[in-house]
Formats: C-alpha cells, structure tokens, sequence
C-alpha cells in the first residue's frame, strides 16, 4: 500500500481565455519517489509544478500540499511550505545582473541568518556538487546552457529542500549535457534523498530515473504507472504516446533492421 | 452587430483598465505594508538603490537645474524690466524653483532616467521567471526587490530637488547679476524677504510625493508586464511597458503637481 502523498492534485481545472488547458487534473506525489510527468508540448505540464507552488490558482479543484490546500492558506503558510520547495526553471531563471556565487548564496543570505563564512562553505560545497568549481564569479550570461542549468540546480538545493521540481531539465541540451544532468540529479538525490517532480519530454531517457510516470494529454492525466507498467500500459493514450517516443523512427519494423 | 461589438470592446477596454488601476493600488499597499513589517530588510540594499536612483541622477540634475535657473532668470529680468522691477529677479527665480519647477523638473529628470531603468528591470525580472523564482524560495519581492526601491526613491526625491534647486538658484544669480547686470544686493534681499518656510515645505511635500508616484508607476508596470493587455511577452513587451510607465509617470506628476498646489496654497 501507497504511503499518504506529499503532494495531491484533485480535478485540478483551468483555463486561459478561450482555452482549456487542464479540464481536471488528478495526481499524487509520494515522499522520497520521483514521479515524472511527461506529454507532448503544449498539454500544460509546467502549469502543474505552477499550480504545485501557487504561482497560479485554478479555476476549480484542489492543491493539497501536506495536507493543505495552497490556495486556501494566508500567505505565511504558504511561504512556510515553498520553503520545503526546490526549484529548477526551465531556463534556469537566474539573476543575471549577480555572480554565481551570489545567486547560490541569495537564500542563505536571504532566508537564513547564516555568516558569511558559513554560507561561503555551503555554497562551494554545493557548487562542488554540481562540477561548477571556478565559477564563482562569472555572470549567467558567461555560462553555457548546461552550466547555467546545474547553477539552478545548487541554488535549488542549497536550503536542502524536501521536495524539488525539475521543469524541463534538459530542454536545449546536447546529449551529453543531457546524461550529465540527469548523473547530476541522480548524485544529489542519492544524496539528499529528495522527493522529485519532473516535468519532461525526453522519453525514454527520463523513464530510467522515474519510480512514477504520468502522461498528460487532452487536459487529463491519463495514469501514473511505474515506468514498467507504463510501457506496457492499456491507456490508447499511453499506449500511443509509448508507440510515437519509443516506437520504429522508420515505418516498419523490417526497415529498421 | 457593429454596435454591440462597440460596446462590448468599450466595456472590455473599460474592465481592463479598472482591473489594472485596482491592481496597481493593491500594489501599492502590499508594498507600504512590506516597508512597515518585520523583518526589516538590509541596509546595504537600500544604499544600493539610493546610490542607482539618486546619486547617478546627480549629475542630469545639475545640469538641468543650471539651464532652468538661467533660463527663468534670462526671462525674467527682461519681464521684470518692463515694469522696472529687476529688484525682485532673487524672488522670482527662488519662488519659481522652489514651488514648482524644482520638485516638478526633477521627478521628469528622476522618471526619465531612474524610472524606466526600475521598471524595464522589474519586468525582465518577470518575463524571466526571476520572480516566480524568488517567491519560489518563499522571498517575498515585494520586500526583496519593491521595498528598497521605495524608501531610496522617497529619500532620494527631495535631496535631488534640493540640489536642483541650488544650482538652479546659483546660475540663476550668475546670468541675472553677472551676465544681465541686476543689482546684487537685491537680487538676495528680495529672495530672503519673500521666501517662506510654507513654500520649502511646499517643494518638499511635493518632492516625496512624487518620489512614491515614480517608483510606483514605474515599479507596478513592471511588475505586472504579464498581464498587459497588448501582450508583454519579450523585449518588445518590456519596452512598450517601459514606455507606458514614463509616459503615465510623466501625466500623473503634472496632474498631482496641480492638486498638490491647490490642496497648499
């Protein structure tokens, strides 16, 4: 049996003017796993992790982080529970006008009443972390994209926050920066033992990291599986998007070889 | 029907814009109740914006300030000489500068230089998720980001109109008795006689109230770029948004002068 979840998303509906992006999403994250969310673009994945953290409200359903729900609580508490929280932007979202090292420190510095010093050794550490050693004082800009996205990555986890969300981790990575990220991410949570929400689009890669999958489409997630009965799931929808992201690239099976 | 369609664009614009003056008014209080709250936030992040807002603003209002104070004594003398009264040339200039153009002047200087710096920052900061980012890592912006900008540009506003108003004053008395020839000692006498500490406060009052009304404008546009109504994605987005703010920056602090002036006099 299923331990309670961390996170639950209960019908969770919204829409953008004429469009309705999630007509009633349901989902459950439990502690310590990663649950993966995968779908063709557009389905409104990163809008889940946004509803997640209260960056956005839904027109109806609930968000029950803890047993809470984000959109009823006074602001303090929901701070209180982003406080647990870990975030990976899709394009990093690192302040550009600081270094680095500054970025990595700003919760620290912030939300701490660490010493300098202290914060020195956490960020190096963290940084160390993340093979970003010498790079303390280069800007975002000075970075490449895997760079900057491992910088993310220590700025989300230098509060040792118990759950992270990964939006889009390797979305305009080359290959090898992509294996470097997911090795990365599977470090730190070997490490830290996190639980992991990530939203992503690079299957089959992803599945290996996964304990749960779930597939966005038409506005509905259609199942969360483990990897395993995932691929071999009887949803037409799985099935197909299963078919389309891990199938034959040529049209029959003899082509292929 | 073309006239249904009429109305039902003039409400939508009408809803837009109350939404968004509502909005900005929301802002306005969430950030005054953030400067007034505990925990109170570094001193090094408000001299860091007193420093962007004020002191690099420093030198455009020396140098504006030089040219209207010579230029109101240029006009002056050559009205007040119609009537022979180059006598009261100090008044003039010290009056005009201190009431009006002072206060007024600088806030243009202030919005123009400072203001659109804050909100094209503020915006990009949005655009790119840096402020989801920091409210991820229960930051609050209104606190990190807004509440220092505010107290710098309050602190800042009057200490520039202060400067604008000596320099003014200054090169005032240089073209009005060095360059036109008015008498020297009236030029002073009359500025110590009809100055009153009811017209500096005058300055001073307007000066702060201009100094929230930039950095607010400027500061809510940025901020709220995403829910622009002619779409404020991109750099494009940020500079329309950029360009709105002075604009509306600009119209208000006219419009305020006149109330601020009536409510004083």
């Amino acid at each position: 049996m299923n331990p309670e979840p961390v996170i639950q998303l209960i019908d969770v509906q919204k829409r953008f003017g004429s469009q309705n992006v999630l007509k009633g999403v349901s989902l459950s994250i439990f502690e310590g796993k990663t649950t993966v969310v995968v779908g063709a673009s557009g389905q409104g994945k990163s809008l889940i992790i946004k509803h997640i953290l209260g960056l956005v409200k839904p027109d109806s359903g609930k968000v029950l982080v803890y047993g809470k729900d984000v959109n009823k609580i006074r602001k303090k508490e929901l701070k209180e529970i982003r406080s647990n929280f870990g975030v990976l932007f899709q394009n990093a979202a690192l302040f550009d006008s600081m270094t680095v090292f500054d970025n990595v420190a700003l919760p620290l510095r912030e939300r701490t009443r660490a010493k300098e010093g202290e914060i020195k050794t956490v960020v190096n550490e963290k940084l160390s972390l993340m093979e970003l050693e010498g790079s303390n004082d280069k800007y975002p800009a000075q970075l490449s994209g895997g760079m900057r996205k491992r910088v993310g990555l220590a700025r989300a986890l230098v509060l040792n926050p118990k759950v992270v969300f990964f939006d889009e981790p390797t979305t305009g990575l080359d290959v090898a920066l992509s294996n470097e990220m997911y090795r990365v991410f599977f470090r730190t949570q070997t490490k830290l033992s996190y639980t992991a929400v990530i939203v992503s689009h690079d299957v089959p890669k992803i599945l290996k990291l996964a304990d749960y999958v779930a597939l966005m489409h038409n506005g509905v997630v259609q199942d969360c599986l483990s990897p395993e009965d995932f691929q071999t799931s009887d949803n037409p929808a799985i099935r197909e998007f299963v078919q389309k992201t891990m199938g034959y690239i040529y049209e029959s099976e003899q082509v292929e070889g | 029907m073309p006239i249904l369609r009429f109305f039902e664009k003039f409400g939508d614009i009408s809803l837009y814009y109350v939404n968004q003056a509502g909005r900005m008014g929301i802002f306005l209080f969430v950030v005054i109740v953030n400067i007034i709250k505990f925990p109170y936030y570094k001193i090094s992040h408000i001299t860091k914006q007193i420093y962007i807002i004020g002191a690099l603003s420093i030198f455009v209002i020396i140098f504006t300030g030089a040219f209207t104070g010579m230029v109101i004594s240029l006009q002056g003398y050559n009205t007040l000489r119609k009537f022979s009264s180059e006598g009261l040339l100090g008044s003039a200039v010290a009056l005009s500068l201190i009431r009006e153009l002072g206060p007024v002047l600088t806030a243009l200087m202030v919005t123009g230089r400072a203001g659109s710096a804050i909100c094209a920052e503020i915006g990009i900061m949005r655009n790119s998720e840096q402020i989801d980012a920091l409210e991820c890592m229960a930051i609050d912006p209104h606190k990190y980001i807004l509440a220092p900008k505010f107290i710098a540009s309050v602190v800042s506003m009057p200490l520039l109109t202060a400067i604008f108003d000596v320099v003014g004053i200054f090169s005032g008395y240089m073209i009005g008795v060095g360059l036109l020839g008015a008498n020297e000692g009236s030029f002073f006498s009359s500025m110590y006689k009809d100055v009153e500490f009811s017209d500096i406060y005058m300055g001073f009052v307007k000066s702060v109230c201009f100094g929230i009304l930039v950095v607010w404008i400027c500061s809510a546009k940025g901020y709220y770029v995403h829910m622009e109504r002619r779409g404020g994605f991109g750099a494009e987005g940020v500079s329309r948004v950029t360009t709105s703010a002075v604009v509306l920056s600009s119209v208000l602090i006219l419009v305020s002068d006149y109330f601020i002036t009536s409510l004083l006099l």
